[in-house]
């Protein structure tokens, strides 16, 4: 009896040790520090990179730099889209810089790498450039909120929209790697649930800069719909090449993972018509307009879905040190997964247990030349998404957190 | 119809000659770096930045000077070539007396220079260039439907690898070239200007890097990174070719390419490691290259 006793005190002891300084704790060493690591020079540098800094720094700027007098800063790093490089700085940041929220930028390995650190350190990480669904799945983490997208709501969205337009045969051109075999499953998986089939798959490697060879095999698959499970330069390269070998004339395109930069890069001309599923277009609505005329007269360019998340995402995690008067990682977490994002990004936006940040999705199509009345007017809004429907349900989910 | 390891004869065929196009900008590039190997001895690393600036050029000449394909074809390798020679005898010709490996720093150091400058002002994801008017469209060849454009790339490169063997291997400056750098002093006791003979045969090869980039301008990205894609597969060309090697590296790189274009048929995922594997086998049973003489 005397030994539960004791174990009982000392239970009790600890509870108040770590209880106390919660309710006094305020601001941690008097600054509000965020750390921001992202691909900052290569393939996917346009897509976030320096202008996503500049997001964050307007959200900072926004919310008055400060909060209760504590100053709001934010350090950036190039991560190269080395996942060790990336988890070495995190390490570094939280250790030493004493950072108080991370932010992961492009680039699935490198945010997996990151969130696994800050779950050890106990910090909140955001992951806002990154696809793989393994974020709020297998991988998931206490401290991690995936904010902007997933490769399961890239291919429920563009996949069925398409399928359901008539597309009922894919041949898919992926990427042979990580992220373009998620890309792949998932779609592969969609298409087959709304009845449609797979003529066939090729894997490129990565970076490859001649597509047409692959381009002809799936012209020959005699499928409907070219499905490009790739991203970035190989997605341009391989949408040059199927304009060029006419097998634009044969099939339609759908690509699973389309930046708005990559439609600037390869012009009207070469992609109209297309389908691509994206969480956030500037020309959506007025508030968006608004923000991506702000933005625009910093950076010289309308921002990607990446760059409003980023801002958006800030501009959260600030309100919730606000409202709850703390930056203690614990109770900042509890927050931003008890309250709900309302802003030009997204409405009625929120954090799941499993950490993924649930928010309507939207099917875009690219317009024809004769469409688009502007420079950086490129899409349509087909439909609306969704958010309990785009993203997999928590039944579906395999994260260990959540309690089914 | 007939098959081939599974596979119709006429899909092969049209591999073939994808491979055949994607050897003309291997022919093209590898063909510069063995000229400026050859004759000056210098590896030259910034062969991939240079070709990228002749892309960049071409559309730079379009978008702000409203210049076409045409002009900037012959205007391009002329301003990327000019920028080579004042390359050449600001910085290289310090270290010819030094060991290989000081210019493959320098130009090295050179990409870095140039793929930032160009990073930093345009961004990654590249700019369009549309193809000329009078090449756009097809032909049918009725085992594969070729683009204009791509069949071009095929006959200008091979007229511009034929051309430039010719002149160094049959004529008299050719001659002279090749003596200047077996032993300068006695060629400039003839009087002729070996400083000057290298410094234009520098900006040629690189002239020769800069056309490649115009060629492949309508076909793949203008982007900052497009040379550094490609820089190490034409390396490997030529030192599969023999280190120097004009004709060797003519008809490797189109072999390659064409072996290249098989793979991505029967096995794509080794598509991008092919050329390394061949590299490898070369190396071990002829060092000096198929085509290149031992010294």
């Amino acid at each position: 009896m005397k030994l539960h006793t004791i174990t009982a005190a000392l239970a009790l002891a600890g509870l108040g040790v770590a209880g106390l300084p919660a309710q006094a704790q305020g601001i941690s060493d008097d600054v509000i520090r965020i750390g921001f690591i992202t691909d900052m020079s290569g393939v996917y540098s346009d897509i976030d990179g320096k202008a996503g800094l500049q997001a964050i720094q307007m959200a900072i700027d926004d919310a008055g730099g400060a909060i209760d007098g504590k100053k709001i800063e934010v350090i950036s790093a190039d991560h190269q889209n080395k996942a060790d490089v990336a988890s070495a700085r995190a390490r570094e940041w939280f250790d030493q810089q004493k950072v108080d929220l991370l932010i992961g930028g492009t680039n699935s390995g490198t945010s997996l790498a990151m969130a696994a650190v800050a779950a050890e350190k106990k910090r909140p990480f955001i992951s806002i450039g990154a696809g793989a669904s393994d974020l709020t799945n297998e991988q998931c983490a206490p401290y991690t909120v995936h904010y902007a997208y997933d490769t399961i709501a890239l291919a429920r969205g563009t996949g069925s929209a398409v399928v359901k337009d008539g597309g009922k045969s894919w041949f898919f051109l992926t990427a042979d790697y990580a992220f373009g075999h998620a890309l792949e499953r998932d779609t592969i998986e969609v298409v087959k649930a709304s009845g449609g089939e797979i003529k066939g798959t090729v894997r490129a490697p990565l970076s490859t800069t001649d597509f047409s060879s692959f381009l002809l095999q799936a012209q020959a698959s005699g499928a409907q719909i070219l499905g490009l499970a790739n991203a970035g330069g190989d997605t341009i390269n391989s949408i040059k090449a199927a304009n060029e070998f006419g097998v634009t004339a044969t099939m339609k395109m759908a690509g699973l993972l389309v930046f708005i930069n990559d439609i600037h890069s390869l012009g009207l001309q070469a992609t109209q018509g297309m389908y691509l599923t994206d969480s956030w277009y500037w020309d959506q609505s007025d508030q968006a307009r608004a923000w991506s005329k702000k933005f625009e007269s910093k950076v010289n360019r309308k921002p990607s879905s990446l760059q409003a998340a980023d801002y958006s995402a800030v501009a959260f995690y600030l309100k919730g040190v606000k409202a709850a008067g703390t930056d203690d990682p614990d109770a900042i977490m509890k927050w931003m997964k008890s309250n709900k994002v309302n802003d030009f990004y997204t409405k009625d936006g929120y954090v799941r247990e499993d950490g993924m940040m649930i928010h309507d999705m939207y099917l875009m199509q690219v317009k024809t030349p004769k469409e688009s009345k502007a420079p950086w007017d490129y899409y349509k809004v087909v439909a609306t998404l969704p958010g309990e429907k785009v993203y997999n349900t928590l039944e579906e989910s395999t994260c260990p957190l959540v309690r089914k | 119809m007939t098959t081939l390891f599974g596979i119709p004869i006429q899909a092969l065929l049209g591999q073939l000659l994808l491979g055949l196009v994607n050897g003309s900008f291997y022919a093209m590039l590898s063909l510069g770096l063995a000229v400026i190997f050859g004759l000056l001895n210098v590896i030259n690393f910034a062969h991939g930045a240079l070709y990228m600036m002749g892309a960049f050029v071409a559309w730079m000449g379009l978008s702000y000077l409203g210049l076409n394909y045409w002009a900037m074809l012959v205007l391009a390798p002329l301003a990327v070539g000019a920028f080579g020679i004042v390359i050449e005898k600001l910085l290289m010709r310090h270290l010819y007396k030094l060991d290989h490996l000081y210019g493959l720093l320098l130009t090295f150091g050179l990409t870095l220079m140039i793929e930032g400058l160009f990073r930093s002002f345009y961004g990654v994801s590249g700019q369009p260039y549309p193809t000329p008017q009078a090449l756009t469209g097809a032909t049918n060849l009725g085992f594969m439907v070729l683009p204009n454009y791509r069949a071009w790339v095929v006959a200008a490169s091979v007229i511009v690898c034929l051309a430039t063997w010719y002149v160094i291997e049959r004529t008299r400056l050719g001659a002279l070239l090749r003596a200047g750098t077996e032993n300068p002093r006695l060629v400039e006791a003839f009087g002729v200007n070996v400083p000057r003979m290298i410094s234009l045969t520098y900006g040629f090869g690189v002239a020769l890097a800069a056309f490649a980039g115009v060629l492949a301008a309508p076909v793949l990205q203008v982007s900052p990174l497009m040379g550094s894609n490609l820089i190490i597969v034409v390396f490997a060309v030529v030192v599969i070719g023999g280190m120097g090697s004009i004709l060797g590296s003519i008809v490797t790189g189109l072999g390659l390419g064409v072996i290249e274009g098989f793979t991505k048929v029967f096995w794509p995922e080794a598509s991008s490691t092919v050329v390394f594997i061949i590299m490898a086998i070369v190396l071990a049973l002829r060092p000096a290259g198929l085509f290149g003489r031992e010294k």
